[in-house]
Order: C-alpha cells, then sequence, then structure tokens
C-alpha cells in the first residue's frame, strides 16, 4: 500500500505507535509476572541460599516492577511528566535519607 | 444581562443575616476563602494570646497561685498548640490564598473545591482541640505531647489534641496540594518559574514541605489514637513499644514545620522590602536557591531536638553539623535584604517597618540556634528558658512579623480600604518593643538556670527581674494587638478606599488589577514580560498590563455546601472517637457508633460529589465590562 496523502501517513504511524504500545504493556505485564514468580522461587530455595542475598533479591525485583508501573502503566516515561517525577523522586531520596539514618547512626 | 448575571447581582446585596452566612459557608472563592483563613487564624491567635497572658501573669512573681499544676499545663500546652497549628499555619494560608492566585496572573485555584475543604477542616479541628475545656480539661502534654506521658497519664484532653491536629492536619494538607497544582499549572503566559514574585517561591516550597512532613504527623497522630483510644502499644514500654519513637516522629514532621512557617514569612519580607525601596530584590536568584536549599536541609535537621535523649556522639555530631548548615542560606538572605534596602529609597510604612524589624530579629533567633545546635552546649540550654527565647525569636520575630507585614502590605488588596497608618505604627512599635522586652531577658533565664514548662518558681532565685520584665512586655505586646483591632474596625467603618495600585508604587502582578479583586480577577489573562511585571509595564509607560488574551466569558466554579458538610460529619467522627475512648477498659460502643456514623456521612458526601455533574457558571463578557469601568 502506497502512502499517499499527508493524513494516511498520520495514520499509519499512529497505528504503529499504539501497537508498540500495547507490546510494551505486555511485555512489561509478563516480565513483572516472570519476576513475581522468581522472587517466590528464591523464598523457596531459603534452605540452599543466604537469607541476605534473597532479600536483596526480592527487594530489587520490587524496586523494578515499581519503575515498571509508574513508567508504562502510570505513564511516567511520557512527555510532562516531570513534576510528578520530581516529586516523587524528591520523596524517595529524603526517606532514603531518614532510613539511612537510622539504620546507621541513631540508637532508638 | 443573563439570569445568571442577576442573581450575582442580587446575592450581592444583602439578603439577611443566613443569608450573608450561607455565601460563606459557601464559597469556593480563594478571596473569600483568605478572608475566612484570617479571620479563623486571627480568633484563634486571640484565644492563644490570651492563654499567653495568663501564662506570664502567673509567672510575673514567684510563688504565685494564679494558675498552678495541670492548669498551668494546659493553658501552656494549649498556647503552644493553638499559635503552632491554629493561629500560623491558617494565616500563612489566608495570605497565600489571597495573594498567589493574583501573583502569578491566573483566575483561580486548581482545586476551589479541595481548597474550600481545607480551610473548614481546619476550622473545625480547632473548636474539636478548644471544646476539651468544657469536657474534662484540656491536653496538658506540651505542644509536642511526648509518650507516654501523653498517651498514658494525661487522661481525655489529649483525645481532643489528636482528633483536632488530624481533622486540621487534613486541612493543612490538602491546602499544600491546591497551592502545589496552583502554582506548577496555573500561571499566566510568560510568568516563568525565574519570573514568579518570591512569596510565589517559598509558598511553593513550603506546600512541597508539607507535602513531605504532614504525613509522618498523620502516621504518629494515629499511633496515638490507637494506644490512647484501643490501648494498642506502639509507645507502651511496658507492653514492648517504645516512647523514644514518637519524639522521631514528631520532629520528622516539627523541624520541616518551622520552616513550613518562617518560608512564607521570607516570601512576604521580600516583597515588602523590595517595594518599599523601590527597587527590585536584590539577588532574586540566589534567594530561590537558598530557599530549596533551606526547604531540602530542613529534613535532615531533626535530630537537633533530640540531642539530650542520647543517641549517640555520631548521631549528635552529624545532625549538628547538618543543623549549623542550614545557617548559610539564611544568611544568604539577610544579605540580600539589606543589599536590597541598601540604595533604596526606603518607605516606612508599617509593613515596611515590620519588615525591617523582623531582620534584626531573626538573625539573634537564628545566632541561638546555632548555639542550641552545638550538642555540648545544648545540654546545658536544653529544656531551659534559653530554648522558648530561642523559638520565640524565630517564630514570633520572624513568622508573626513577616505575617503583619503581609496583612498591612496586602489589607487594602483584600479589603479595598487602607489601615490607618499612624495606628499602624502605634502597633508596630508596642508590638516591636514589648517583644524583645518580654523574651531578651528569657535568654539570661534560661542560662541561670530557670527551667521550661515549670508553673512557677521560688524567691531568691534571682528569677524575679526576668519574669516581672517578661510579664510586662507580653502587656506591650497585648497592647499593640488591640490597637491594629481598633485599627481594622474603625477602618472597616470609614476607612480611604484603596486604588488599584493602592501603594503607588506595586511592582507585582497583583497591584494591576482593582482592590479589592473583582470575582473573576483579570478581566484578561495578562502577559508577563520580566520579573516585577507590572512595574515593568509601568516603566514602559502603561498603566496596565498587556493582556495576553482577548476579552471573553469568564468561567467560575460554582458555590457549594458539600465542603463544609464534609468538615462537620468528620468532626462528628472525631467526637464520636473522643467519647469512645475510655481509660479503664473497653471503648464505649455509643461512641464508636457516632464515629461510625460521621465516617459513614463523609463517604455518602464523596459519593455525591463524585456524581453529581456541576459545570460552574459564566461570567459574561457584558457584565464584566461593567465591573471593569466601575472600578476605574
Ligand atoms: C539557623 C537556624 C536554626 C537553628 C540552627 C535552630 C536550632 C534549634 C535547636 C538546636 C533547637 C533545640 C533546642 C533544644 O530543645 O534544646 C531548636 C528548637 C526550636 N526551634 Fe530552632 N533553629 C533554627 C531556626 C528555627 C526557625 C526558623 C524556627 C521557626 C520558625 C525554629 C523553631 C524552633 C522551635 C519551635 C523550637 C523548640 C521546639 C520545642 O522543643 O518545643 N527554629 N532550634
Ligand atoms: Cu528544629
Amino acid at each position: 500500500m502506497a502512502l499517499t496523502s499527508k493524513d494516511q501517513v498520520a495514520e499509519y504511524v499512529a497505528k504503529q505507535r499504539r501497537r508498540q504500545e500495547l507490546l510494551h504493556y505486555l511485555v512489561t505485564f509478563a516480565s513483572m509476572i516472570v519476576f513475581t514468580v522468581l522472587a517466590f522461587i528464591a523464598v523457596a530455595l531459603r534452605k540452599d541460599i543466604n537469607d541476605y542475598l534473597i532479600a536483596f533479591f526480592i527487594v530489587t525485583m520490587a524496586v523494578v516492577q515499581v519503575a515498571f508501573q509508574l513508567y508504562y502503566f502510570m505513564h511516567m516515561k511520557e512527555k510532562d511528566h516531570g513534576f510528578p517525577a520530581l516529586f516523587i523522586y524528591g520523596g524517595a531520596l529524603v526517606v532514603f535519607v531518614t532510613v539511612l539514618a537510622f539504620v546507621t547512626m541513631i540508637w532508638i | 444581562m443573563t439570569t445568571h448575571a442577576q442573581s450575582l447581582a442580587v446575592s450581592s446585596q444583602r439578603k439577611g443575616f443566613l443569608h450573608w452566612l450561607w455565601t460563606w459557608i459557601t464559597t469556593v472563592d480563594h478571596k473569600k476563602i483568605a478572608i475566612l483563613y484570617l479571620f479563623g487564624g486571627g480568633l484563634f491567635f486571640l484565644i492563644g494570646g490570651i492563654e499567653a497572658l495568663l501564662i506570664r501573669i502567673q509567672l510575673a512573681v514567684p510563688n504565685n497561685h494564679f494558675l498552678v499544676g495541670s492548669e498551668y499545663n494546659q493553658v501552656m500546652t494549649m498556647h503552644g498548640t493553638t499559635m503552632i497549628f491554629l493561629a500560623a499555619m491558617p494565616l500563612i494560608f489566608a495570605m497565600m490564598n489571597a495573594v498567589i492566585p493574583l501573583q502569578i496572573g491566573a483566575r483561580d485555584v486548581a482545586f476551589p473545591f479541595v481548597n474550600a475543604l481545607g480551610f473548614w477542616l481546619f476550622f473545625l479541628g480547632g473548636i474539636v482541640l478548644n471544646t476539651s475545656w468544657f469536657f474534662g480539661g484540656a491536653p496538658a502534654g506540651g505542644w509536642t505531647a511526648y509518650t507516654p506521658l501523653a498517651t498514658e497519664y494525661l487522661g481525655s484532653g489529649m483525645d481532643f489534641y489528636i482528633l483536632g491536629l488530624q481533622l486540621s492536619g487534613a486541612g493543612t494538607l490538602m491546602g499544600a496540594i491546591n497551592f502545589l497544582v496552583t502554582i506548577i499549572n496555573m500561571r499566566a503566559p510568560g510568568m516563568t518559574f525565574m519570573r514568579m514574585p518570591l512569596f510565589c517561591w517559598t509558598s511553593l516550597v513550603t506546600s512541597a514541605l508539607i507535602l513531605f512532613a504532614f504525613p509522618p504527623l498523620t502516621v504518629g497522630l494515629f499511633f496515638e489514637f490507637f494506644d490512647h483510644i484501643f490501648h494498642a502499644n506502639f509507645f507502651n514500654t511496658a507492653n514492648g513499644g517504645n516512647g523514644i519513637i514518637w519524639e522521631h516522629i514528631f520532629w520528622i514532621f516539627g523541624h520541616p514545620e518551622v520552616y513550613i512557617l518562617v518560608l512564607p514569612a521570607f516570601g512576604i519580607i521580600s516583597e515588602v522590602v523590595a517595594t518599599f525601596s523601590k527597587k527590585r530584590l536584590f539577588g532574586y536568584s540566589s534567594m530561590v536557591f537558598a530557599t530549596v536549599l533551606i526547604g531540602f536541609l530542613s529534613f535532615m535537621v531533626w535530630v537537633h531536638h533530640m540531642f539530650t535523649v542520647g543517641l549517640g556522639p555520631v548521631a549528635n555530631a552529624v545532625f549538628a553539623i547538618a543543623t549549623m548548615t542550614i545557617a548559610v542560606p539564611t544568611g544568604i538572605k539577610i544579605f540580600n535584604w539589606l543589599f536590597t534596602m541598601w540604595g533604596g529609597q526606603i518607605h516606612f510604612t508599617t509593613a515596611n517597618l515590620f519588615a525591617i524589624g523582623f531582620i534584626p530579629t531573626f538573625v539573634m533567633g537564628g545566632v541561638t540556634g546555632v548555639m542550641l545546635a552545638v550538642p555540648p552546649a545544648d545540654a546545658q540550654y536544653h529544656d531551659s528558658y534559653f530554648v522558648v527565647a530561642h523559638f520565640h525569636y524565630v517564630i514570633l520575630g520572624g513568622v508573626v512579623f513577616g505575617l503583619l507585614a503581609g496583612v498591612f502590605y496586602w489589607w487594602p488588596k483584600m479589603f479595598g480600604r487602607m489601615l490607618n497608618e499612624t495606628l499602624g505604627k502605634i502597633t508596630f512599635w508596642f508590638f516591636f518593643l514589648g517583644f524583645h522586652l518580654t523574651f531578651f531577658p528569657q535568654h539570661f533565664l534560661g542560662l541561670m538556670g530557670m527551667p521550661r514548662r515549670y508553673f512557677t518558681y521560688l524567691p531568691g532565685e534571682h528569677f524575679e527581674l526576668g519574669n516581672m520584665l517578661s510579664s510586662i512586655g507580653a502587656f506591650g505586646m497585648a497592647v499593640g494587638v488591640i490597637v491594629l483591632l481598633i485599627n481594622i474596625v474603625v477602618t472597616t467603618a470609614k476607612g480611604k478606599r484603596a486604588k488599584g495600585d493602592a501603594w503607588g508604587i506595586g511592582r507585582t502582578l497583583e497591584w494591576s488589577i482593582a482592590s479589592p479583586a473583582p470575582e473573576y480577577n483579570f478581566a484578561q489573562t495578562p502577559l508577563v514580560k520580566g520579573i516585577d511585571a507590572f512595574w515593568k509595564e509601568k516603566m514602559a509607560g502603561n498603566k496596565k498590563m498587556t493582556p495576553a488574551e482577548p476579552l471573553g466569558d469568564v468561567h467560575m466554579p460554582s458555590p457549594t455546601v458539600i465542603p463544609f458538610l464534609m468538615s462537620l460529619s468528620l468532626t462528628l467522627a472525631s467526637f464520636g472517637f473522643i467519647f469512645a475512648a475510655n481509660q479503664a477498659g473497653k471503648p464505649h460502643t455509643g461512641g464508636l457508633i457516632t464515629a461510625a456514623i460521621g465516617i459513614g456521612l463523609m463517604l455518602l458526601l464523596m459519593l455525591i460529589h463524585s456524581i453529581k455533574d456541576d459545570h460552574g457558571f459564566h461570567i459574561h463578557k457584558e457584565e464584566i465590562m461593567r465591573i471593569e469601568k466601575e472600578a476605574e
């Protein structure tokens, strides 16, 4: 099919973009399921693996999933999401420093 | 004229008291909400002030029997709690509501409904707290409500503290979210971030601080709530809880809170000093930078309130240094204000007197702050009158001076009438001198060992002179406040009408429209060409802002009573929980049922609000043209 008019080109581009988008959704959704399964497997293998390693693994999986959720499903990767991103990262930084202070130097 | 414009014109005439009350209860107009905040906050400021006078009467002479024991503790606690949460916070929101949409060239705030809800939650929260006087006594654990004292030993007063602050805290959080979105999304064309008046910047950072600092308070109050009403054990050491955690939670909220209060005051001072020096603010971008930096650092210093808890030398040292670094951006600000005045044409109006009085006063508070930030020294100062002197210098000499400067400066814009300058200057001198007379001697009382939060002292301890001076100063401040009230009444009755550019030397957008601002703020959204947009236009020989759009109909949100009803239902829920609390055993069922009804009503109102379509209304072009002509 030849793309003759401008409208047709625009329509074609939009359609490709939607397909791409859908693909992204499916891939992230599938990988999130895989991560969850992996986390459960890690816990199941508790006898053979170091506990801290498992904890580290699960938390990493969780962080990646949160990122997927925010960027792909809640559209943070798109334009005009600078302020939500700024506030999320600002809040995360403040919380991180607070927790860091507690675990490193404060006796409760 | 269409029917709506007609009904609008009719509603602006007085149709009896009930109708008048109804318009205020249902309003979603930020300018009206500003006035509500001003009078709500003002009312609690007077109540807190009277409590302060009672404290000073008790402490004027040694061994006094005016107000002793638990009664003293109640008055002292309610004074602090009222002043911070119910006076300073809402007065700051009054200024933000009155000015920010006008300064950024917006017709409204982003969420008018949420804005109204925020006000009513604050106000009814304050009422809940104050009803404690009539139901078995007020809270008596200090404004910090340290556990386990507050959760296990102080009785029903603490329920009012917990639920009252929970309500008004929710209101504050909503107000902050509204202003964040307003400032980020609703600036007029050309009003880039780096062209915003500094008050907008400080309010933006303050709102962000509220967004991050109030959730810890909410959670902490919920913990106290469960401990107190359902006998949970978060802070009960005997059952494995930990009271120190409350101190951490409280100060993780509490230190940002003091900057939440003072940053908008910095903003007001920046506006007032620049306007009345007839100069651009010196070092604008460094001011913005300092504001953001202070906001960020304020989350990293909470342990300086806990140096004497014994968290260990490493924690104390790190937090001491973090605390001292805050003095750097604060110093930047002080110098910028001084350089703004340097070589300017200074007008000594009342507003500017408060701003100028603020500078040395706040510096003194900052210096004692850095002294307190030295842990070994703090072991001496902690919980003595030295700390009392420190925080009154920063909060009264900083926040309240800033607010009074703002009230005198923006009063004409809010009400369309000038306050009397002679009376204003009398207020300033009584307040300023009274303030220093009250709090300067307290530094020495503290250094001599007078402990904080004690209801008396003995003769022969050398505390007599300082305390007597302090009490005299307090009454000096009271005279200043009374003169201010007289000023308000007299000028409201027959004061001079304010022009749009009330001081004649206004720099920012709010002065480019009529005083008081019409309901729609800007007939045409202005086009902003630089910092101090209105001044720039005036220098180019224009009387008005260049419009960014043709004149057209203006869309407005319609008034609604739902925010008020929502706040009432949450108030009902609060009282339910308060009366459910039972020190001896299980909570009373009657109270729990009442609380459930309150929460159910709230959910119902939320449902109604989300399914009811409200398209607002339009003010038509002809109507706007008529109003604009009348204003000229
Ligand atoms: C240079 C900046 C500042 C420094 C270094 C500083 C430092 C401190 C320190 C170390 C304390 C704890 C004293 C103690 O309990 O032993 C303290 C208490 C306090 N500060 Fe500041 N401060 C500063 C600015 C402010 C500002 C701007 C405000 C408010 C607008 C403020 C309000 C308070 C309050 C309310 C307390 C007492 C809290 C209580 O225990 O009830 N401070 N300050
Ligand atoms: Cu602090």
